[in-house]
């Protein structure tokens, strides 16, 4: 599976505001080639901002994101061309059509043939039928779908999601699940993706990273996770590791007191 | 297979009364509602409280120094008409151009879309330059079609400043777009609650443009004021030759020299408002 990191972070630190906790506290991680790296953690962990600063977009207060070896905080225009980012936070123009909005995305990234690569992510993402309509009218599935396409529109080596499924019916799911795992396998992809779908994440990733209120709780395979909280899926591992990571925290917090 | 069904279906359905009568059409409550949603929005933002006293002040100025001027009586060798239409035509091309920016930006961030492209291989000052271009497009839009009808239904041709309406233009575009720019800067360090800035900026800067006026008729502060304006050098100008006293270079030269300053400046606030925003963070949700 590992051959050579194309991600790696190291001590990512972000704290927005003095009187609070940082929002990510000393995170490291690292992806390689055709790995499927899930970050999994309660509302507010820190996983959107972790993403954030693993894009280049926000600057960490401290530690390093290196992408093929680019440090992307100081040139993210060298290594912008090889990532890509879908978020359900996110939408595309309300006014374009789904395929004029493709157009757009394939020009933005400079493909040079931009009228196949829509062409091709308009068959992969079953969207021909949706062409013409505006994203207004999209329900927030299909605007999910189209901004999968949008995201690997690029043919990216890095792609970063941020919940890609939260808005998606069971067997949209499976089926942009599979989409994805086919990306993973065939072309490579590193693949970094936030979820609160539990048996999804079990499906998809190769690791899995815990964190809980901006900390890595832990990290590993799913068979690792499992052993070390000593479970047998992985929303009773979320569950208990969290507990105690919230556990753990009190007790050194009463202990500085 | 048999699918389970509806029991009840065919019989005679019975509905419960209703529990509570409905909200009658003209009580106060639910207007009080309404009023105070407004009222949560308005205690806490102060881009729209300038706007409340922002265009009634900015319109009692500048039309008040127009009369000023005109109690003084209008150029000679030339109709007011012809002054004050060449004004509102060229106001009108710098007004578009700033608008052209700033309306780049918000659409982006209207449609949550702005952090797409902040992921992409492309810069900010890509989207400007792209926002230069549209607002290039727009404004031979509509001020093609301005110039046309003030010509059909006024007889007042703008070409009849002749060949000193390249550099004016020119002028009045660049100075939209260091606005524009400034704006844009704006509405990102301060969110949805600057978008009004994006249509009322522009018109903090008539007053002191000398759009409809000379800069003489401007009371002392005014007058200094509008030195540093590109635009009042342009209006100047266009008078100077409305009125057949020829093309005034140094007039043109000060339009260049604060355009470029204008320019510069928005450059640096905006750079400086993006690395701001690196650090704290863009609001994702930003226009939704
Ligand atoms: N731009 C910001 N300014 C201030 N605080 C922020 C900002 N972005 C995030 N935060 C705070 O940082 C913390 C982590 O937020 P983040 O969005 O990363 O969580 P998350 O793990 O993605 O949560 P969710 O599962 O709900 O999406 C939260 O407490 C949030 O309020
Ligand atoms: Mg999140």
């Amino acid at each position: 599976m590992s051959d050579g990191h194309v991600l790696v972070a190291r001590q990512l630190t972000k704290r927005f505001s003095p009187d609070r906790p940082p929002a990510v506290d000393g995170i490291s991680l690292e992806v390689s080639r055709g790995e499927v790296l899930s970050i999994v953690g309660p509302n507010g962990a820190g996983k959107s901002t972790l993403l954030q600063m693993l894009l280049g977009i926000l600057t960490p207060d401290s530690g390093t994101v290196r992408i093929f070896g680019v440090d992307i905080i100081r040139h993210r225009r060298r290594v912008a061309h090889l990532i890509n980012y879908a978020s359900t936070d996110l939408s595309l123009p309300y006014s374009l059509s789904v395929r004029e909005n493709l157009e757009v995305f394939a020009l933005v990234y400079n493909l040079p043939q931009p009228g196949q690569a829509v062409s091709e992510m308009m068959e992969r993402f079953s969207l021909e039928p949706l062409a013409k309509t505006k994203v207004g009218r999209l329900s927030t599935g299909q605007i999910a779908r189209l901004s999968l396409a949008k995201a690997l529109i690029s043919r990216p080596e890095i792609l970063f999601l941020d919940e890609p499924t939260a808005t998606l019916d069971p067997e949209a799911s499976a089926e942009v699940r599979q989409l994805l795992l086919e990306q993973v396998r065939k072309e490579r992809l590193g693949l970094v993706y936030t979820s609160h779908n539990m048996r999804e994440v079990e499906r998809l990733s190769d690791r899995i990273l815990l964190i809980e209120s901006g900390k890595s709780v832990a990290c590993g395979t799913r068979d690792a996770l499992y052993g070390l909280f000593d479970c047998d899926n992985l929303e009773a591992v979320f569950i208990r590791s969290v507990n105690q990571a919230r556990q753990d925290r009190r007790r050194d917090e009463n202990a500085d007191k | 297979m048999k699918m389970p069904t509806n029991d009840l279906e065919g019989a005679p359905v019975e509905c419960l009364p209703l529990t509570r009568p409905p909200v009658p059409l003209f009580s106060l409550r639910p207007l009080a509602g309404i009023l105070l949603r407004q009222v949560y929005l308005y205690r806490r933002s102060i881009p729209r409280w300038m706007e409340i006293f922002y265009w009634p002040l900015l319109d009692l100025l500048v039309w008040g120094f127009l009369t000023l001027y005109l109690r003084q009586g209008v150029l000679p060798g030339t109709t007011a008409a012809q002054a004050l239409l060449g004004g509102l035509l060229l106001w009108d091309m710098l007004y578009r151009s700033q608008q052209g920016i700033s309306v780049v930006f918000l659409e982006e961030i209207w449609s949550r879309n702005l952090y797409n492209l902040m992921v992409a291989p492309v810069t900010p000052y890509h989207i400007i330059a792209g926002a230069m271009m549209t607002g290039i497009l727009k404004i031979a839009l509509s001020s093609g079609t301005a110039i046309l009808l003030a010509y059909l239904l006024f007889s007042y041709s703008l070409f009849s400043l002749g060949l000193s309406l390249i550099p004016f233009v020119l002028c009045l575009v660049i100075m939209g777009w260091a606005l524009g720019i400034m704006t844009t800067a704006l509405i990102l360090r301060f969110g949805q609650e600057a978008e009004v800035l994006a249509w009322g900026v522009i018109f903090l800067f008539q007053p002191v443009s000398a759009v409809f006026n000379p800069v003489s008729v401007l009371p002392d502060g005014f007058r200094q004021i509008a030195f540093f304006v590109p635009a009042s050098h342009v209006f100047e100008g266009m008078r100077q030759v409305l009125s057949g006293r020829g093309f005034s270079w140094p007039q043109l030269g000060w339009a260049l020299v604060f355009d470029l300053l204008y320019v510069a400046g928005s450059l640096f606030l905006f750079s400086r408002v993006l690395k701001r925003a690196r650090k704290v963070g863009f609001s994702l949700k930003l226009g939704s």
